[in-house]
């Protein structure tokens, strides 16, 4: 399992009800369900993958973040999770309030396009960067709204979302973000990991 | 018409009123098993069928000598697998494979016909409720079923919250539309234009609106399929002649088809219970037996739902199917739900879908794992 799904995994209490939103093939919902007995649900777009999940035991719902998390009532699950896919989506603010208000918390995670590899690569091979966590041309990739560590720290603040932990992951190293460390970790870690309220 | 032989035969002693208000009581209810119990009775699955269904599920019907109609779906480690589970299906009320019916005689031996109660969805779970004190079962593993069979299935479990483990509803709808109704009533208007209906006393008068059957069950069977699904597998060719004959016979393969479809049909159903049956779909609005609030059909129960629709059903659209996800969304329960890509029409259910078939597969033999 990716050290990202560790993470926030390490992040949610045991015996929780949980909600993934694209929760791809399942296998962090299925971790979350055998290893901390989490009663967990996702919502996935891709047929395929929604087939992975039933071949997995899970309960997900076929569908789309931008138009089907209005149907769960407001503060229904403890915590919900997107990951890495907020940039894909036509409108990330609207999909941040439909987290937290569907979630008591929500856990997010974003590849950082401030990352030193992704800053290096435009700026000596002038074309759109291309890492481990953005793997797609910029003609192929479903990223239509990338942000560094650093936008989305500040886009939540603004948005008087609390943070109560906010963490970068590069490889296997997991620090703490903070407003003093900031700069340096938005360059430094190719993931950020947030646990938000509102 | 009807071959009684073979067919099981349970008598519900106990008066089950009908929500028209009449009440019945000492009727028959036919139905079929696959696979056996197990001794903490814990693996059986309702199966509930659809309009021109019967409990014949699986193997060979006795009385069409056809596969059964969920033959793709039901058997030895088949989707629902009879190594594992115990099936159990039965003919509706109002049906004409045994169960209480208009084909039955009234307590002056005289057939039916249009005298017999209008029966609903509700009156039709009711009724087959029976068969779980029939075989001592105090919780079903599972119930399933597609199109009217989903309707059942959601009417069963808003009935008996906890009388089953897992539900299935498949290809349905928790409201009969207009446009529903619509096909339903040309349906019905095709029988009752026959003149050998005859007020529906056809037996009586020894005639059988067979004509009038046929073209409902034309009609009907065009609702099953997609445009696609039609065009590839007619399109525009000529049934067993080199260029049009200018005149009114099958010219066209999709023409002969529907003929042979029709025929077919009129040789293994009654037009009367084609009548009460539709009629059944035509009023079942499980939404308005709850004040417009479907959540509350489905507040009482623990089950784990499955909902599984078609891309190309436009009978019961997939948006019918997500609105039963919805309710039960909005009330916390535990839902899954898949779209399933299919060119095959309403009738995808039925058929040979490859990833519909594993899907509930999976779903089963998961939520049985965990018994």
């Amino acid at each position: 399992m990716k050290n990202e799904f560790q993470v926030i995994a390490d992040l949610i209490e045991k015996d929780k009800k949980v909600l993934d939103v694209g929760c791809a093939d399942g296998t962090l919902m299925k971790f979350l369900k055998d290893n901390k007995n989490i009663n967990i649900r996702g919502l996935e777009i891709s047929k395929e993958r929604v087939q992975e999940c039933i071949a997995k035991g899970l309960t997900v719902i076929e569908g789309n973040a931008e138009k089907d998390l209005k149907q769960f009532p407001d503060k229904s699950f403890d915590y919900v999770i997107l990951s890495q896919t907020l940039q894909a989506f036509l409108n990330p603010e609207l999909v941040l309030d439909e987290l937290l208000r569907v979630g008591k918390k929500a856990i997010v995670t974003i590849p950082n396009f401030g990352y030193w590899k992704v800053r290096f690569h435009l700026l000596f091979k002038g074309t759109m960067p291309i890492t481990k966590t953005l793997p797609d041309e910029w003609y192929n990739t479903p990223n239509l709204h990338m942000c560094t560590i650093k936008d989305f720290f500040h886009f939540v603040k603004s948005k008087d979302i609390k943070i109560f932990k906010s963490l970068a992951l590069n490889n296997l190293n997991k620090s703490t973000i903070n407003q003093s460390n900031l700069g340096v970790k938005n360059l430094f870690a190719d993931l950020g990991i947030f646990l938000i309220e509102k | 018409m009807n071959n009684r032989k073979n067919i099981k035969t349970l008598i519900v002693k106990k008066p089950l009123k009908l929500d028209c208000g009449k009440t019945i009581k000492d009727f028959p209810i036919a139905y079929e098993t696959y696979g056996s119990l197990n001794s903490k009775k814990d693996n059986a699955i309702l199966v509930f069928h659809a309009l021109t269904g019967d409990q014949f599920v699986t193997g060979i019907n006795p009385t069409t000598k056809k596969e059964g109609w969920w033959s793709y779906a039901v058997g030895p480690d088949k989707a629902i697998d009879t190594n594992k589970y115990f099936v159990i299906c039965s003919n509706v009320i109002g049906g004409c494979m045994g169960s209480y019916g208009p084909s039955h005689k009234d307590a002056n031996q005289k057939v039916f016909g249009t005298n017999f109660p209008v029966i609903t969805i509700n009156d039709i779970v009711n009724a087959q409720y029976n068969l779980l004190d029939h075989f001592g079962i105090d919780k079903l593993f599972s119930i399933t079923g597609g199109s009217m069979g989903g309707m059942q299935v959601l009417q069963f479990i808003s009935n008996f919250p906890d009388k089953s483990k897992t539900v299935i509803p498949i290809a349905t709808t928790s409201s009969h539309s207009a446009q529903n109704i619509a096909f339903n009533e040309l349906g019905r208007q095709a029988i009752t234009a026959d003149s050998n209906w005859k007020d529906g006393n056809y037996t009586s008068n020894e005639t059988n609106p067979g004509k009038g059957l046929a073209v409902a069950r034309m009609a009907a069977h065009i609702t099953y399929l997609s445009k696609k699904g039609l065009q590839e597998k007619f399109g525009r060719k000529l049934q067993e002649r080199e260029d049009l004959k200018f005149g009114f016979d099958a010219d066209f393969q999709i023409e002969s088809y529907l003929r042979y479809q029709g025929s077919v049909f009129v040789d293994r159903f009654d037009a009367n219970s084609y009548l009460y049956i539709t009629r059944a779909m035509d009023y079942f609005d499980l939404a308005k037996q709850f004040n417009g609030n479907l959540s509350e059909a489905f507040k009482n129960t623990n089950a784990k739902f499955f909902i599984i629709s078609f891309t190309s059903d436009w009978l019961y659209p997939t948006q019918e199917n997500k609105d039963i996800v919805i309710a039960l969304n909005s009330i916390g329960a535990d839902v899954g739900f898949v779209e399933i890509e299919s060119d095959k029409g309403h009738d995808s259910f039925l058929l040979d879908v490859p990833d519909f078939l594993s899907a509930l597969k999976n779903f089963l033999d998961k939520s049985y794992e965990k018994n």
